[in-house]
């Protein structure tokens, strides 16, 4: 997916951040991960809680998840949503607890169930500051 | 873990309660409704201006959201001229009831006698006829342009998705909680019904007409389950509480409510979606805290004053507070009978923010001392309420009172 923005809310680049929102452009989903314990650590920070380690890279996970729970929203927040939309948690099955706020797509709201596996698709915004691409999920094999 | 009779709490009452006009869009300067608030608050108390040596207030000094702050702790500090011997404020902090709990630790740590509290909103008239703000007290987007808003700090992961505000976050935990335990829209509908039938004895309340189950699902939804009546309604008002010395609150004007025990702890990370269990607040932590800080159980608890923000942050904290079992709360407030003013367990009887108005957590309090005093005219619960379990906030922020009439 690849849109001309026309309003939208984008993440605020910075070279801690860099690494997940535009691990899309390759089609990865991208956490900073301990090299020494395995940790995902999300948000980012500098030092892993787990061992201390400063030994930190950003590495792809498989995309997959499950859904952790949702909520359809009726109501205009900001500008640019189409209503209503799905305001997910989904929980990447590499590591328990690790969480996202995301957008459940391509699926009947009536279908949606908490506990479903999903995969990560990425939805390209075009940037003067550098493009990003938002992690958002869909069913587990693709569109419903 | 041994109970310590020299704790913070117990050298500390409730001397003093104040509140200032409160309204849907006052269209009043935010410091007059403060100062009104927290010169009623001295005055009720028997005490002086002059008396006064120590204030807190949450959550201080902030731009945004627009009218989330009505008057910081300098804007009283010179208004009142007063001369403090210790003050604070600040939004990293056990809920909003957090501020009471600080004024309470500077009366143990023996920095003041008499400190002043207060808590002022005026977002009914800052938000206008626009509807209400979208983002949350910890940061919005940053400066936009070209049709982008950029979104940095915590935003950057909710915004983009149009996670846009603590009604999303809520409404993705009361989902969670349906779905494990089978809470249903019935029984969340029961705390905004209370909370109007009290409403209704309530004469400074916003909204006072009767609500009914179906006025209720006739309402819109915001965002699944939430409907609007689970939405709690921005205001302009203020509320003021004089803390002091227990032994100095015993000689004079009203009698003491006593502080028993606070809770403050937070065993989980501080974010609305990191969380370990989705089901649960950290407010389980700070009222198990509590719990263990008294000889007190869960079963004294004669009536309830808790943070309605929106009605499913009642059924967790009615859980948290132990009140009723983890994952029980929707059969407890079943068909409203338990939590009416005659019920088993009294819950908000002014109304709650729900219908009250969004005085932001202080609300809670401010009732708590009404009913224990016995002040609540109309609308007092008519089994005299001894011991009062009051709570303030969710999700990342919470901390709890347990408050009563005997020392």
């Amino acid at each position: 997916m690849t849109e001309q923005s026309t309003t939208v809310v984008v993440p605020e680049l910075t070279d801690v951040n860099r690494h997940f929102w535009q691990g899309g452009e390759k089609g990865q989903l991208v956490f900073m991960r301990c090299q020494d314990c395995g940790y995902y650590l999300h948000p980012p920070i500098p030092i892993c809680p787990r061992d201390q380690s400063k030994n930190l890279a950003p590495e792809a996970v498989s995309g997959r998840a499950a859904l952790a729970s949702y909520t359809v929203n009726h109501h205009g927040w900001l500008p640019g949503f189409e209503l209503p939309y799905v305001v997910a948690l989904v929980e990447i099955v590499e590591q328990p607890e690790l969480r996202l706020t995301t957008n459940v797509v391509n699926c009947p709201l009536e279908e949606i169930r908490i506990g479903m596996a999903l995969q990560v698709v990425f939805r390209h915004i075009e940037d003067p500051h550098g493009d990003v691409w938002l992690p958002l999920f869909e069913p587990q094999g693709g569109q419903k | 873990m041994s109970i310590r009779e020299d704790r913070p709490e117990k050298q500390c009452a409730v001397s003093g309660i104040g509140q200032s006009d409160i309204g849907r869009r006052l269209g009043r300067d935010p410091l007059e409704l403060t100062l009104d608030a927290c010169y009623a608050a001295v005055a009720d108390a028997g005490l002086k201006p002059s008396d006064i040596n120590g204030l807190s207030t949450y959550p201080g000094n902030m731009s945004q959201p627009k009218g989330f702050t009505g008057a910081a702790a300098y804007d009283v500090i010179d208004a009142m001229r007063l001369e403090v011997d210790w003050y604070d404020s600040g939004v990293e902090t056990p809920g909003q009831l957090g501020s009471v709990i600080k004024a309470i630790l500077a009366i143990g740590g023996g920095l003041a006698d008499h400190v002043l509290c207060f808590r002022s909103v005026w977002e009914g008239s800052a938000q206008g006829t626009g509807g209400r703000a979208s983002l949350g007290p910890g940061g919005g987007p940053g400066g936009g342009g070209g049709g982008t808003i950029y979104a940095g700090g915590f935003q950057q992961w909710m915004l983009p998705f149009g996670s846009a505000g603590a009604p999303i976050w809520v409404a993705l935990y009361a989902q969670a909680h349906m779905d494990r335990y089978g809470t249903t829209s019935e029984q969340l509908a029961q705390i905004a019904l209370n909370g109007r039938r009290n409403a209704g004895l309530n004469p400074k309340a916003i909204y006072r007409d009767p609500l009914t189950l179906e006025d209720y699902f006739n309402s819109r939804i915001i965002t699944t389950p939430l409907r609007l009546f689970d939405c709690d309604v921005p205001c302009d008002g203020a509320t003021a509480f004089v803390i002091s010395r227990r032994e100095l609150a015993r000689d004079l004007a009203k009698p003491p409510v006593y502080i028993e025990a606070m809770g403050t702890a937070i065993h989980d990370r501080p974010s609305w979606d990191q969380l370990k269990d989705l089901t649960r607040t950290v407010g389980t932590d700070a009222a198990a805290q509590m719990w263990g800080r008294t000889s007190l159980t869960p079963a004294d608890v004669d009536m309830a004053q808790i943070y309605d923000g929106f009605s499913y942050l009642t059924m967790l904290w009615l859980e948290a507070l132990q009140l009723c079992g983890k994952g029980e709360s929707g059969p407890f407030v079943e068909g409203g009978t338990r939590i009416g003013r005659d019920g088993a367990l009294p819950l908000n009887t002014a109304g709650g923010q729900l219908s009250a108005g969004r005085l932001h957590g202080y609300g809670f309090l401010h009732e708590a001392c009404v009913q224990l005093r016995g002040e609540g005219g109309e609308r007092q619960v008519p089994k005299q309420p001894k011991v009062a379990a009051v709570a303030a906030g969710g999700g990342n922020t919470c901390g709890c009172l347990l408050v009563t009439t005997e020392a």
